[in-house]
């Protein structure tokens, strides 16, 4: 239950409609509700990564289903935020094969370098670092999460790197 | 140089695009299925073949598609699993990324053979880009006509869409899967009705996954009796491999199956050996849920006989001495990892993954998960090891779906050989304070402090 | 088709559960049931505690069943013999289930209203333990208000279904459901929104435990200083039947709800004003006295008995509670100011 309220400006622009009814198209008329987690990411996408529950309606609302039905999925799958999030989210896998290869002082390092503890964004709402369970890079550990894409075989320095990187709008999120 | 099915033109330059893939010889299966075989046909080469679902499970994957209800005139799907989450796996990911058309062309053609006209592939939420690589691939293959209606002329229709996930492990639970692709919360359904018979939407469903299905383009242009000389007795083909740990190389291998654990973990074509000098202690064949194995299990069955990578010699000894195949996440331990701290580390995985729907595994997951936290920070207590026993025990066999003995199997496998590591962390708290306890003290030089005496 | 549970066979439809046939032959072989009900379509399964153990799966096919199978969703085959209460394996079974059931929930029936009609209770009576292995922290959920007429204690929750079931069979608008996952996963509208609709009180009748109970009956009574009647009214709301039981205390009308059987499912589901709003006895014509269970709690106040008033002689303390579990666990009557107040009223949105 989320009991802070946290207000967010709804946009959903014609290309971002078109995109969702493209989505609805790949399931039988009837089976609509079937495109609520493509299009809980597109919308997500679109919003600053994360969901109010104005947007979950405005979701609902498109797909003809019932808010509660969209809150319970959202709720449900660890991708879908209910709050605002820093821009950069470091989300490194620290499931054991990780482990292994050292990830837990790499998050350690990570925390230290942003002045953050893990689940905290920074002041500036730039960054924020999470460990999370295992994303399927076991064989490139350490790695993480940044938008879209995976950063593996991760060290300080490419951390240091990214960190700079993502200061200066280096950084690509999400693959549109 | 074993034989290689799946990664056979991973190098060659392009292969991830239309063109090249095609002029590699891609889309050849579609042809010769929609042209000269009928769907049963196809059905019976994949049935000869002994491919076994890779997965995990290891189920006979023609048999799974025998079973899919045609009579009832409802329409089929075909989805494909690549909501590829069970730590130690990440091959799919490897197929998807590289060679997207492989995948794609083994929907074509085993849709056709399942008579399916919508089919799926559910890609895990976290493999976003790989979700678009995906559906580039799609559209390039519509374009190119091996997509939407009367596909080469031959009668034959088929929508395939690629659906993303929202980052949830339970999802590669086949009716969990369905019920995710429904937009619903990933909670696994209570079976029967197998999906064969009510699946998506209620209509007739077969799940595999993506490497099953990769498989079936090289079964459909050779044939399945060419894929069954591979391998050994009803280990047959070649498998996906992912390794991962403390070893030289790890990524992604194909192997034959059949191949043994010694040469597999020491060659240099595969994984190379260890990391360093600090020796094998453990390894777990076939992703987070098996059962671990010490190292005097790992080269040898506990019958002396050499340890094969195959389902059957994996197993052998059953849980006493054996693991299982599982999905081939292989990962390798050297002494430098503690023990407790791993299977905490997956406990906690199988905690945060339960979808919570049943009540051992919502409720027993957790408790395993605080009680093994508890050890490996120093606060247990000598009845914890029995009563994690108990816990497994409790939760395994009596839950919905697979995730409750994927949960207790880590464990039980963790207390059955390492249990002395166990009563080190509750006997010396002070000695594991620090999480890299065993990096300058491996357990081997603190043994004799837990060791029975013998007199 | 022919069934034998624990040595007694019965003849049964085609279709019918292992439980369903294990009620027809009643007794002691009965499976406890926690989130199974028969007037819930797709309930079941969930809570485990119905496991049965299938030694011969059909005269077909009589190989044994591997693991054991919940009674509730597993349907009858001829020939099909199942263990229930008579084999070991089952009532280990059962008694992990209730054990599972039991390590989180805040064990406060001293000031649950269910207390005296609680499944959970039953279930730890027959299969529990005095003792508990379990020493970890309790997981506890933040109170949520969902309305003037029920009371929601997300920390007593089995979470079986049965409310979120009602919801969406009875009514055309369900606003809450199952949020988050694994050991956090909980009942809620997300948006401290109320629950309002004419049948939403069923919610209370089929819950299992004391997770959903009856605002305008709270703390009014035990449920065994009640005496049960069976009443009816001239109901208008459609689809309601209008009979109910009425719980008294002397010649006051404490409570209402539907009429339930002995394995404590509702009859008929009633309207919420048959429940909450006719509280005088001028509003019902009473039918009589219900039977209930001769060795249940409600039995404690039984009819030979003279009983005027109750005095209850402890200290005032055991009965209000620690401030602490007050607001942690079961009783968060933590007074909401202005804003939470307009948010509850209107929802969020």
């Amino acid at each position: 239950m989320e009991r802070t309220h946290h207000t967010q400006e709804i946009n959903i622009t014609e290309a971002l409609m078109t995109r969702i009814n493209e989505l609805i198209s790949h399931y039988p008329e009837d089976k609509r509700k079937s495109a609520l987690l493509p299009v809980l990411h597109e919308v997500q996408d679109a919003h600053d990564n994360w969901l109010s529950i104005e947007l979950q309606d405005k979701v609902a609302e498109i797909l003809h289903i019932k808010p509660v039905e969209v809150y319970e999925v959202v709720s449900f799958y660890t991708m879908f935020n209910r709050r605002p999030i820093g821009k950069y989210m470091f989300e490194f896998c620290q499931t054991s094969p990780c482990c292994l290869r050292g990830v837990e002082n790499l998050m350690d390092y990570t925390c230290e370098k942003l002045g953050v503890k893990v689940g905290e964004p920074t002041q500036d709402g730039m960054f924020e670092v999470r460990g999370v369970e295992c994303l399927g890079a076991c064989g490139y550990a350490p790695m993480m999460q940044l938008g879209d894409f995976y950063q593996e075989h991760l060290t300080p320095e490419k951390i240091d790197q990214l960190i700079v990187d993502c200061r200066d709008n280096k950084i690509t999120l999400h693959d549109k | 140089m074993s034989q290689k099915i799946l990664l056979d033109k991973i190098n060659v330059p392009g292969i991830k695009t239309y063109e090249v893939y095609r002029r590699e010889g891609g889309y050849a299966s579609v042809e010769k299925a929609l042209k000269t075989l009928t769907p049963d046909e196809v059905v019976e080469e994949v049935k000869t073949s002994g491919l076994r679902g890779r997965g995990g499970a290891g189920f006979p994957a023609g048999m799974k598609w025998s079973f899919i209800d045609k009579k009832s005139g409802k329409p089929r799907h075909l989805v494909c699993n690549a909501d590829e989450s069970e730590p130690g796996t990440f091959k799919d990911r490897f197929l998807m990324e590289y060679i997207p058309h492989l995948l794609i062309e083994g929907m074509i053609t085993s849709s056709y053979a399942l008579g399916a006209n919508l089919s799926y592939i559910y890609i895990r939420g976290e493999y976003m880009w790989v979700y678009k690589i995906l559906e580039r691939a799609i559209a390039e293959a519509k374009a190119a006509g091996w997509l939407g209606k009367n596909i080469l002329g031959s009668g034959y229709d088929l929508e395939l869409y690629v659906q993303i996930g929202g980052g949830a492990y339970i999802c590669g639970e086949e009716t969990a899967l369905i019920e995710s692709l429904e937009g619903k919360r990933g909670n696994p359904r209570i079976k029967p009705p197998f999906p064969a018979v009510s699946g998506l939407w209620a209509n007739p469903t077969v799940v595999n996954n993506v490497e099953t299905i990769a498989a079936v383009p090289w079964i459909v242009n050779n044939s399945g009796a060419d894929y069954a000389k591979i391998g050994i007795g009803r280990s047959t083909g070649t498998k996906l491999i992912s390794a991962s740990g403390h070893i030289k190389n790890p990524g992604v291998y194909e192997i034959e199956l059949g191949l043994s654990v010694h040469e597999f973990m020491n060659s240099d074509e595969y994984l190379g050996g260890m990391i360093d000098d600090r020796p094998l202690k453990a390894f777990v064949p076939g992703g987070s849920s098996v059962p671990v194995l010490p190292a005097n299990l790992i080269y040898k069955t506990a019958n002396g006989e050499d340890r094969l990578m195959t389902y059957e010699s994996l197993s052998d000894g059953g849980f006493a001495t054996g693991s299982m195949l599982g999905s081939g996440g292989f990962i390798v331990y050297n002494d430098t990892a503690c023990i407790v701290r791993n299977t905490w580390n997956f406990s906690r995985f199988y905690h945060h993954e339960s979808c919570g729907q049943c009540s051992p595994c919502r409720e027993g997951t957790g408790w395993l998960e605080k009680v093994l936290h508890r050890i490996e920070n120093g606060h247990g207590r000598e009845e914890d090891i029995e009563l994690l026993w108990s816990i497994q025990s409790r939760i395994e066999g009596n839950t919905i779906c697979p995730l409750g003995d994927a949960a207790a199997w880590p464990v039980a496998a963790a207390i059955r050989h390492f249990k002395e590591e166990f009563e080190y962390h509750i006997r010396f708290p002070e000695k594991i304070k620090n999480r890299d306890h065993f990096v300058a003290e491996p357990f081997e030089k603190v043994r004799h402090l837990v060791a029975k005496q013998t007199v | 088709m022919k069934v034998t549970i624990d040595g007694q066979s019965i003849e049964v439809e085609p279709g019918t559960t292992i439980l369903q046939a294990a009620r027809m032959i009643g007794g002691e072989s009965v499976p406890p049931a926690m989130c199974y009900y028969s007037k819930l379509k797709g309930s079941g399964g969930k809570c485990r505690c119905c496991l049965v153990e299938v030694a011969k799966g059909s005269d077909a096919d009589p190989r044994p069943m591997p693991k054991l199978m919940a009674s509730c969703v597993t349907g009858c085959m001829d020939g099909m013999e199942v263990n229930s209460t008579a084999s070991e394996r089952v009532q280990d079974a059962r008694k992990s289930v209730t054990e599972f059931l039991l390590i989180n929930h805040p064990l406060d029936c001293p000031v649950c209203d269910q207390a005296g009609e609680c499944d959970l209770q039953n279930l730890s009576f027959k299969h529990g333990k005095s003792q508990t292995r379990y020493i970890e922290e309790k997981r506890t959920f933040e109170p949520e208000n969902i309305g003037p007429n029920i009371q929601l204690h997300m920390n007593r929750c089995i979470l079986c279904y049965r409310c979120v079931m009602v919801a969406d069979q009875l009514t055309d608008n369900r606003v809450h459901g199952v949020m988050d996952r694994g050991d956090h996963s909980n009942i809620s509208t997300c948006i401290s929104k109320a629950i309002d609709n004419e049948f939403s009180g069923n919610m209370i009748d089929v819950c299992p435990v004391g997770a959903l109970t009856d605002k305008t009956f709270r703390f009014k009574s035990r449920v065994w200083f009640n005496k049960p009647f069976n009443a009816h009214r001239e109901c208008t709301t459609p689809g309601c039947c209008g009979k109910t039981t009425v719980w008294m205390f002397g010649g006051e009308i404490q409570r209402v709800t539907g009429r339930k059987d002995e394995y404590h499912e509702v009859e008929n589901f009633i309207c919420n004003t048959c429940r909450f709003d006719k509280k005088e006895v001028s509003d019902w014509t009473i039918e009589g006295p219900r039977k209930f269970e001769k060795d249940s709690v409600i039995n404690q106040n039984n009819y030979t008995r003279k009983l005027d008033t109750v005095v209850i002689e402890t200290e005032e303390g055991i009965l209000k509670g620690r401030e602490e579990d007050r607001k942690k666990i079961s009783m968060p009557a933590v007074p909401l100011d202005r804003e939470e107040n307009a948010v509850f009223k209107n929802g969020n949105v």
